[in-house]
């Protein structure tokens, strides 16, 4: 591969969002006809990276620049790096449901002339392109009566009518079965033999093992280093390390563990997909939390683990299937949110802007929204009470406003999040299950919440923390399990859990004794 | 703080929906007084402002409502349908039944409640959305009207007519005005400035930011004059008129409802569903009985509106309550409510329907035709929710910003210091990538 000339370079790529650094300094060569794989945990800046070569940011909104084909290239949208023969094919995939594989195909590309469409010589050319990523099926079947798999090789025809010589693949097999993603990936490499080189970006490193030439890993915004695959020994652990290989700084507040005896355990938990009832987004989870202790959730993002916080938060996702919850020793019932605040559990929400705040709302209403009854007699809310408890939960979170008065949506994202933690802290829970606690925050508020976390445990209350940052969750966490596809892997004490352990279990169900 | 924000507070607290509400306010003063100088004082009169109560009591109950069902995230377009079709079922059982008229009532309130079931049904439990269940339900109760009037006129018996067409008995020495609706203005000062120190007094326990004393006071002199200034004006009509009943009845019901709204679990929840129902749902909000409930309401209040028109009218007939959805509609849109809901209060709908109503009232007065109140009724709802949306797009409530000076000291926000993650991955993540 090495003596194919570069079709693509990347040159000190830096992407800057407001008050985020997505970007710095990256660069990443492609050759042409290669498989190229970039690697890095959630957040690390892979996503953007594409969005930059791809167009959705346009040229003059990032520094740096893109080499493609021996020219410099500058592309103002989609369309005109489409046009240069870059697809980028996303994770959520952009086919509408209630059209049919043809039209999707053509959609924005339409054969024919003076805007009539000639469905014929469409047709003709779907099924044609169809034959070259292995599908037979009828052209004119609607996009939702066909799979996930074959959506994804739909996807992929609509490319190659681009006349395409670069694809880009976004997590391509990460809603796909086993057989569904080794169709694709053979897929893929067949592509490759005709000339069509791919960047594909996914978080199964087996997969990646497997197909790619070559891996550029990026982590915190950072190129770390690019592994040639087909020259040297790379294997998962030399990815993983790659992927993981920051120091843990001291950026946790000290304390000292006070564990009591196990409170509440979930056995056997299983739940559907919402939507498709054939796919477990949970298969079989049990698991247990001890009093003042912090157990953490680790898993890579669509693993399951908001879905298995979720449905046991009152059955607020999927369907339920199967299996059980205890409380000191009791089986609870769960069968919607306000049983389970009465049980004493609080979830705080991963998307904490579409799911734990009304933006509309101001602090002291927020702070008090999920159990207004605590400061009512009868129906009436005793709104002075309610500025009090706000004002109190202001002072000791440390929530930066001049008064609680003001408007959510005014404060930073550190400063939401802890008015999301005084609306859950007021609810009195003994289990708080903390989704993402600290996404989008800036380091100064992580530590202050890590304190308030940390605090919560040493008051006796059992908190789950769910988080795709490992080294958050081994500096937080008393112990840990890892989620991969639905299932709890491994757990690990806070003493045995290593980066390059947790991140195997996360993307594998090897058991602890091979992943170690 | 500036002292031109001080003055704003005089009619609001500072707030979001305040400010947008003293905006509101400030026009309803200008209409007015644009009409009070163009009619040449005829609109100030005790006669006409007695006339826009009788005409507008009925709207203004809608409005009411209107707002809670928009708050909550949804519409009701049948409330004029419902409206006709209680109205009827009173008559007639009346008429044909020698109902008493008290009984007749509560008859017209269990009509309206079984309806807003109905339709509550629907939205909330099916969820079917409230735009296509309420014209459904135009189309039957209107329907459903005229079949059981035979579109023809029922009239209601003298008694029932007190709630549309009666005024506050004389009672006492003859001062030349009506007693009691002085005494009912004087009592709504004393409230209003009992209100006033009761939340001075609390926020001074609390240590809460005060707004100064003289912003208190102006605020009870200016509202408690107008007060006085409207009872007077009431109180001195032609003899055998004052404060008419349904004007009582809006005004009782104003004060239950801003009481619900504002200060109940249940007035929680409805802005809570309707600024964002999926975290509201997270905070173990019953979603579904809160629709329930905005929808139920809503069509007990049509039940009663419609009641008070036709006591007015003296008969139900088949064209009664024709277009009231659209103007309780607009009323609540023009008092600041947000189209996309979870934004909106009772007092600021009531402003809304009284801007629409004394612009129609003077555009009469000054002689112009039903045509050009229409378009300019229109044109002034157009402008409302413009300026409303025009607000949005400029980052949430910057009307706020439009009045107020930044604050120096205001939400420190950190500086954020460059992070890794992008916006991008800050998304909803599992929750809904597999979907």
């Amino acid at each position: 591969m090495v003596d194919q000339p570069v079709i693509l370079e990347m040159r000190s790529i830096t992407k800057e969002f407001p008050g985020v650094k997505a970007l710095s300094d990256v660069s990443i060569a492609v050759r042409a006809g290669e498989v190229h794989a970039i690697c890095g945990e959630n957040g690390a800046g892979k996503s953007t990276l594409m969005k930059v070569l791809s167009g959705v940011y346009p040229y003059g909104t990032y520094e740096g620049q893109i080499v493609y084909q021996t020219e410099e290239v500058r592309f103002r949208d989609i369309r005109s790096s489409e046009a240069a023969g870059i697809v980028i094919i996303h994770q959520e995939l952009a086919l509408i449901p209630e059209l049919s594989i043809t039209e999707n195909i053509f959609l924005g590309n339409e054969p024919g002339r003076g805007g009539v469409i000639n469905w014929k010589e469409a047709k003709k050319r779907a099924v044609q392109l169809l034959a070259r990523v292995g599908l037979r099926d009828d052209p004119d079947t609607l996009i939702k009566d066909i799979g996930v798999g074959k959506q994804q090789l739909v996807e992929i025809a609509k490319a190659l009518n681009k006349d395409v010589k670069l694809l880009i693949l976004d997590e391509p097999t990460a809603a796909l079965n086993e057989n569904d993603s080794q169709h694709l990936l053979d897929l893929i490499v067949g592509l490759k033999g005709k000339g069509i080189a791919s960047i594909i970006i996914s978080h199964k490193l087996n997969e990646i093992e497997q197909i790619a030439d070559s891996i550029t890993i990026i982590r915190d915004g950072k190129t770390i280093e690019t592994l040639d695959v087909r020259g040297g020994d790379v294997n998962e652990d030399r990815i993983i390390r790659g992927m993981v290989g920051r120091s843990l700084q001291s950026r946790f507040p000290d304390r000292t563990p006070h564990v009591g005896e196990v409170f509440f355990e979930v056995k056997n938990w299983t739940v559907q997909h919402p939507l498709v009832p054939e796919r477990l987004v949970c298969k079989n989870e049990s698991f247990t939390v001890r009093k003042g202790e912090i157990v953490g959730f680790a898993g890579l993002m669509g693993a399951g683990r908001t879905e298995l916080a979720m449905s046991i938060f009152g059955r607020s996702y999927g369907t339920f299937v199967e299996g059980q919850v205890f409380k000191d020793g009791k089986e609870i019932q769960l069968r919607n949110v306000s049983e389970a605040i009465d049980q004493g559990l609080a979830y705080v929400s991963e998307d904490r802007k579409s799911l734990g705040l009304n933006l509309l709302d101001d602090i002291k209403r927020s702070v008090v929204s999920a159990k207004l009854g605590k400061i009512s007699r009868g129906q009436v809310v005793d709104d002075f009470k309610e500025h009090a408890i706000a004002d109190e939960y202001r002072k000791s979170l440390r929530i930066k406003t001049p008064t609680v008065d003001e408007g959510v949506s005014k404060l930073s994202g550190g400063n939401q999040q802890k008015v999301v933690l005084a609306k859950w802290m007021f609810t009195d829970p003994d289990l708080l299950i903390l989704d993402e606690p600290t996404r989008g925050i800036d380091v100064g508020a992580k530590f202050e919440i890590y304190g308030i976390i940390q605090q919560l445990a040493a008051q006796g209350k059992g908190v789950i923390v769910i988080s795709s940052e490992l080294p958050e969750l081994i500096g937080l966490s008393d112990r840990i399990y890892t989620i991969f596809e639905g299932q709890i892997t491994n757990e690990f004490t806070s003493a045995e859990a290593e980066p390059e352990m947790l991140m195997k279990s996360m993307t594998s169900t090897s058991k602890k004794a091979e992943a170690a | 703080m500036s002292g031109f924000s001080d003055v704003k507070k005089i009619f609001g607290g500072g707030t979001t929906s305040t400010a947008r509400q003293a905006g509101i306010l400030l026009s309803l003063v200008a209409i007015v007084l644009v009409f009070q100088f163009w009619t040449n004082g005829l609109t100030l009169t005790p006669g006409n402002l007695i006339a826009v109560v009788n005409q507008y009591s009925y709207i203004l109950i809608l409005a009411i409502g209107m707002v809670m069902v928009i708050i909550a995230g949804h519409i009701d377009l049948s409330v004029g349908s419902v409206a006709a079709f209680t109205g009827i079922i009173v008559a007639k059982a009346m008429a044909d039944f020698d109902l008493p008229w008290p009984l007749a009532i509560v008859l017209g309130l269990v009509v309206g409640a079984l309806i807003g079931a109905w339709q509550g049904f629907w939205v909330a439990y099916v969820g079917v959305p409230a735009f296509i269940v309420t014209l459904a339900g135009m189309l039957i109760f209107r329907g459903g009207n005229q079949y059981i009037g035979a579109a023809t006129a029922v009239p209601v018996p003298e008694g029932f007519t007190v709630i549309g067409a009666g005024y506050l008995p004389e009672i006492g020495p003859d001062t030349g005005y009506n007693n009691l609706t002085l005494i009912l203005g004087f009592l709504a000062v004393v409230a209003i400035a009992w209100r006033e120190w009761r939340s001075r007094r609390t926020q001074a326990e609390m240590g809460s930011e005060m707004v100064p004393v003289w912003v208190s006071i102006a605020r009870v002199v200016i509202i408690g004059a107008v007060v006085l200034y409207a009872a007077f004006l009431f109180a001195g009509g032609r003899v055998g008129t004052s404060f008419p009943v349904s004007g009582l009845i809006l005004v009782a019901l104003v004060v239950a409802y801003s009481f619900l709204t504002r200060n109940t679990i249940i007035g929680r929840h409805i802005y809570a569903v309707g600024g964002n129902s999926h975290a509201a749902e997270l905070s173990g909000v019953k979603s579904k009985r809160v629709n329930f409930f905005v929808m139920m309401n809503m069509s007990i209040l049509a039940g009663l509106a419609g009641m008070i028109f036709i006591a007015r009218a003296g008969a139900s007939g088949g064209q009664d309550g024709n277009g009231w959805e659209l103007d309780a509609i607009a009323a609540a849109f023009i008092g600041g409510t947000a189209v996309a809901g979870g934004v909106g209060t009772v007092i600021g709908a009531i402003i809304g329907g009284l801007v629409m109503a004394f612009l129609n009232n003077g555009l009469q007065l000054v002689g112009a035709g039903a045509d050009l109140v229409q378009i300019v009724k229109g044109l002034v709802l157009l402008l409302a929710v413009a300026i409303d949306v025009y607000n949005r797009s400029q980052g949430r409530f910057s009307i706020i910003g439009i009045f107020r000076p930044k604050r120096r000291n205001g939400p420190s926000d950190q500086t954020p210091t460059p992070t890794t993650g992008t916006p991008d991955t800050a998304k909803p993540g599992a929750v809904t990538v597999n979907n």
